[in-house]
């Protein structure tokens, strides 16, 4: 039996009168969408291939192509929906496990929508960031529960070692392999001048950026890619990543076209091999177990660098926090189901896991319910969009956000979500040399320092709304914090009140 | 109508200390005589005050004032007392009936020392044993609230303005060796005498005026140190972080003063590498307490006083010297009124501690060091 034919979800519309034959949209599209036909003289378009990710969109120079949805429908039915019919007809046809990426695009609730930020009036001042200091500076890593002095009573700096963010926010990891060789030169770069830190994920880490060490958090995870005694003591600090929001329960699955060259070499696996990690680590079957790789990679590393451990946010997410955070981890860092991936499985990444800001309020409450809040600084991903969002995290918690997709957006993403496909044509996703040279690393780094600077400004001045003129005074305010739309038992778990209360 | 501690209440203030740096006492009128100049920085709904060295005969023992809503609170209380202490001397407070003043609950006091054995048994230093007995009454005896705890000192306040509330508790019978005072404009009314302040734990009592933005972040932080906020009042959070720093962390007054209301980064950058390393760490170790908005406050401690402003300088405070006495007001003439012609009289800057100590040895005053360092 022959597939069933899917209509495409999107059709790609050429405005005939300006097109004037130049065919850069047949050469821009890796998908092959656009064709030139040589018995008509005209562009023909596949729309079955288009991804919708808007590149010959925007690199037609006269405006004549845009994309639209199609008007192809099913009987309207609100339970068997467009979507559900057409998964089936694929999977019917293939026998494979559906494949999405970036993040769950499903309409369930986002909280950070239905929370709003307070603002001083007449009993205290606001303050204008443009007029007086606003500190934004965060130190990631345990605080000491009690103090030292030497023999003339001289405080001694007993801290273990920190992470010092110029701004509340770092990027997620996202592995050399997932995304090209110039998003981890402009995300280095970026880092570097924003005095904040990237990610290396799983992949390794590309000789030429080691020389980014010092803005670098390189990642451990169940594979082992790329994790050598160099690797670990290059950076700033180590991840432990023992899940990741997008699809909690499983491990990366990097498809074997894109272990390509350097990528190889990178994670130290062969060329064309797929890089799947196990599910679990192998040598992590439980918290006891944790405490050991942990304590192994302090020992690696002379006990100079701290040690994050990130995890999905799951239903029991607040007392695995709490084992991390008596399991000598430093930093824990929290990953919401609607984080980003460059594959997952869709039934995982839409039905798996629960939001960053449900699973933050209650890590957060929880640890300072046993005391140990001191003992780690707490960093929230998962879907993080705007400025906004980072202040709601914070006054939720959170020491500190990191950002993947809004990373990626930055740098030309156009959520089409058809990373897994490795074609990427805005040079991200994927490892195609004549790809990813359209992506200038310059240029981006550019763009990531500007995104983060409008941020940060714009964390500045709500947080000056509400007369707090350094972070510190922010993290874990929730009286800042006032829900709309929420029921009582939503309120209960983010340990907020409710607009107008 | 909700009481303070089951809402949170935000409020302006007027405050008055005196400090006398020799053994002269001050008497109670000077500090009434004070506060009352800027009657209209209260609206009448809380006025209070606290005296050091007031109880010299009974100096060795620690002096509970409670308040008691019926006699069922206060038979709750007093057995809880006994199981845990040396009941020494029981009494009313005395005060005095004056129109101005009404709906008063019952105020008792009590001079304790903690049994020998429960102390041991406790496995806990004397202080810590007495902060956690007071947590106990306040938070599981309803209708009871130890609002003065510490030893040869006592907190006197309740609802009305600080002038009324003083010649109540017949103040002008009391010497100290040092007295602040408190006038408050709450936006709401607290409700009941245990909303207005000073508030005190110990031997440390605050007035405050302000309010802060950092609330919230300082209660969190605080709680889980074993502390609970029960009036959501910034000086309550203020009272607990003083406590923590200087009893149980062991901080001086002047490096809680460089935690709370913390140098900016920029200014921090600009020091000298030691006193750097240090305002860097002091800043991340106990970033949790770090006081953000608007606050001046007086901290009374055993031999000692400080003053405080934000790092903003957002309120008004002012201090003023003449031989072995020092002022503190929110204004200036609430200085001028008791002591016409000061030797020097100066605004210290945001974020500058003062501290005055007893002992000559010990007397800091007014952190010159610090001067050059404030932006």
């Amino acid at each position: 039996m022959q597939s069933i034919f899917v209509y495409p979800e999107y059709e790609v519309e050429r405005n005939e009168s300006r097109c004037t034959m130049c065919r850069i949209c047949e050469r821009e599209c890796s998908n092959g969408v656009h064709r030139f036909n040589a018995s008509t003289g005209k562009i023909d378009c596949d729309d079955t291939r288009c991804a919708n990710c808007h590149r010959c969109v925007e690199m037609c120079p006269v405006r004549a192509l845009k994309i639209v949805k199609s008007g192809h429908t099913f009987r309207t039915n609100a339970n068997w929906t467009a979507q559900a019919v057409t998964e089936i007809f694929k999977q019917a046809s293939t026998g494979g496990v559906l494949l999405s990426s970036m993040g769950n695009p499903e309409e369930q609730p986002v909280y950070f929508d239905r929370i709003l930020i307070n603002a001083s009036q007449v009993t205290n001042p606001s303050i204008d960031p443009l007029r007086e200091p606003m500190e934004t500076r965060v130190f990631l890593g345990p605080k000491p529960s009690r103090i030292e002095r030497d023999k003339n009573g001289k405080l001694i700096n007993n801290l273990k070692p920190q992470l010092k963010a110029e701004m509340p926010i770092l990027f997620s990891a996202m592995s050399y392999g997932s995304v090209s060789y110039k998003v981890h030169e402009a995300l280095a770069k970026a880092a570097g001048a924003l005095g904040i830190y990237y990610n290396t994920g799983e992949g390794g880490l590309h000789e030429d950026f080691y020389k980014y060490g010092d803005h670098t958090i390189v990642q451990v995870a169940s594979g082992r890619f790329g994790v050598h005694p160099d690797y670990l003591n290059s950076a700033a600090a180590i991840e432990i990543k023992m899940g990741q929001g997008a699809k909690p329960g499983i491990g990366g699955h990097l498809p074997g076209t894109k272990i390509v060259d350097d990528v190889s070499r990178t994670r130290m696996i062969p060329e064309g091999s797929d890089a799947i990690s196990p599910a679990p680590h192998h040598d992590i079957y439980s918290i006891e177990d944790l405490r050991q790789l942990i304590d192994s990679l302090k020992e690696a590393t002379d006990y100079k660098k701290p040690v994050i451990v990130k995890v999905a946010a799951v239903h029991n997410i607040a007392a695995i926090a709490g084992g991390i955070a008596r399991s000598g981890a430093d930093i824990i860092s929290i990953d919401g189901y609607r984080g980003g991936t460059g594959a997952a499985p869709t039934r995982i990444r839409n039905n798996v896991g629960i939001p960053i800001e449900l699973a933050l309020a209650s890590v957060d409450r929880r640890l300072r319910e046993e005391g140990v809040r001191d003992r780690v600084s707490l960093i929230a991903a998962g879907s993080i969009r705007n400025s906004a969002d980072i202040v709601k995290a914070i006054a939720l918690g959170a020491d500190a956000c990191s950002i993947g997709t809004a990373a990626l957006i930055a740098l030309g993403c156009h959520l089409c979500r058809s990373c897994q496909t490795g074609s990427c044509n805005w040079g991200i996703a994927t490892q195609k040399p004549e790809l990813v040279k359209r992506l200038d690393a310059e240029e981006g780094a550019r763009r990531l320092i500007n995104l983060l600077t409008a941020w940060n400004h714009e964390i500045k001045e709500m947080m000056g709304g509400m007369g707090i003129n350094s972070i510190e005074s922010l993290k874990g305010n929730r009286l800042m914090l006032r829900g709309i739309g929420l029921n009582a038992k939503e309120l209960e778990i983010l340990g907020i009140g409710h607009a107008g209360e | 109508m909700k009481k303070e501690g089951e809402i949170r209440i935000p409020s302006g203030c007027a405050i008055s200390g005196i400090f006398s740096k020799s053994d002269r006492k001050i008497g109670g009128e000077d500090i009434i005589r004070s506060i009352a100049v800027m009657h209209d920085r209260s609206n009448g709904l809380g006025g209070g005050f606290a005296g050091y060295g007031i109880y010299p005969q009974y100096k060795d023992f620690y002096a509970f004032h409670v308040f008691y809503e019926n006699r069922d609170a206060k038979k709750e209380c007093e057995a809880i007392l006994e199981s845990l202490y040396d009941i020494i001397n029981l009494s009313k407070i005395p005060v005095r009936k004056i129109p101005e003043i009404t709906d008063e609950p019952l105020i008792w006091r009590y001079f304790v020392t903690p049994l020998p054995s429960k102390l041991a048994d406790s496995q806990l230093d004397e202080r810590e044993f007495v902060v956690r007995s007071v947590f106990r009454v306040n938070i599981t005896v309803r209708g009871a609230y130890i609002f003065s705890s510490g030893k040869n000192m006592g907190v006197f306040k309740g609802v009305g303005f600080p002038e009324d509330i003083g010649r109540f508790y017949r103040l002008e019978e009391y010497e100290a060796d040092c007295f602040t005072a408190h006038g408050r404009y709450p936006t709401n009314t607290p409700g009941w005498w245990g909303g207005a302040h000073p508030f005190a734990l110990l031997d440390y009592s605050v007035v405050h005026n302000g309010e802060i933005s950092s609330y919230d972040a300082n209660r969190r932080a605080i709680e889980v140190h074993g502390y609970k906020c029960t009036l959501q009042t910034d000086t309550e959070v203020i009272t607990y972080i003083f406590d923590y720093l200087n009893r149980r962390i062991g901080l001086s007054f002047r490096e809680i003063a460089s935690v709370i209301a913390a140098p900016f980064w920029q200014t921090i950058e600009k020091m000298e590498p030691e006193e750097r390393q240090i305002h860097e760490y002091l800043r991340n170790a106990f970033e949790s307490q770090l006081i953000t908005g608007p606050f001046s406050i007086l901290v009374g401690f055993e031999g000692g006083l400080m003053a405080l402003n934000d790092r903003l300088k957002l309120r008004s405070m002012v201090v003023g010297e003449k031989e072995d006495r020092v002022y503190i007001a929110s204004e200036e003439s609430a200085i001028r009124v008791i002591e016409p012609a000061p030797d020097r009289v100066w605004s210290p800057k945001g974020g500058e501690p003062v501290i005055f100590e007893k002992k000559a040895d010990k007397e800091e005053n007014h952190a010159v060091d610090f001067r050059l360092s404030r932006i």
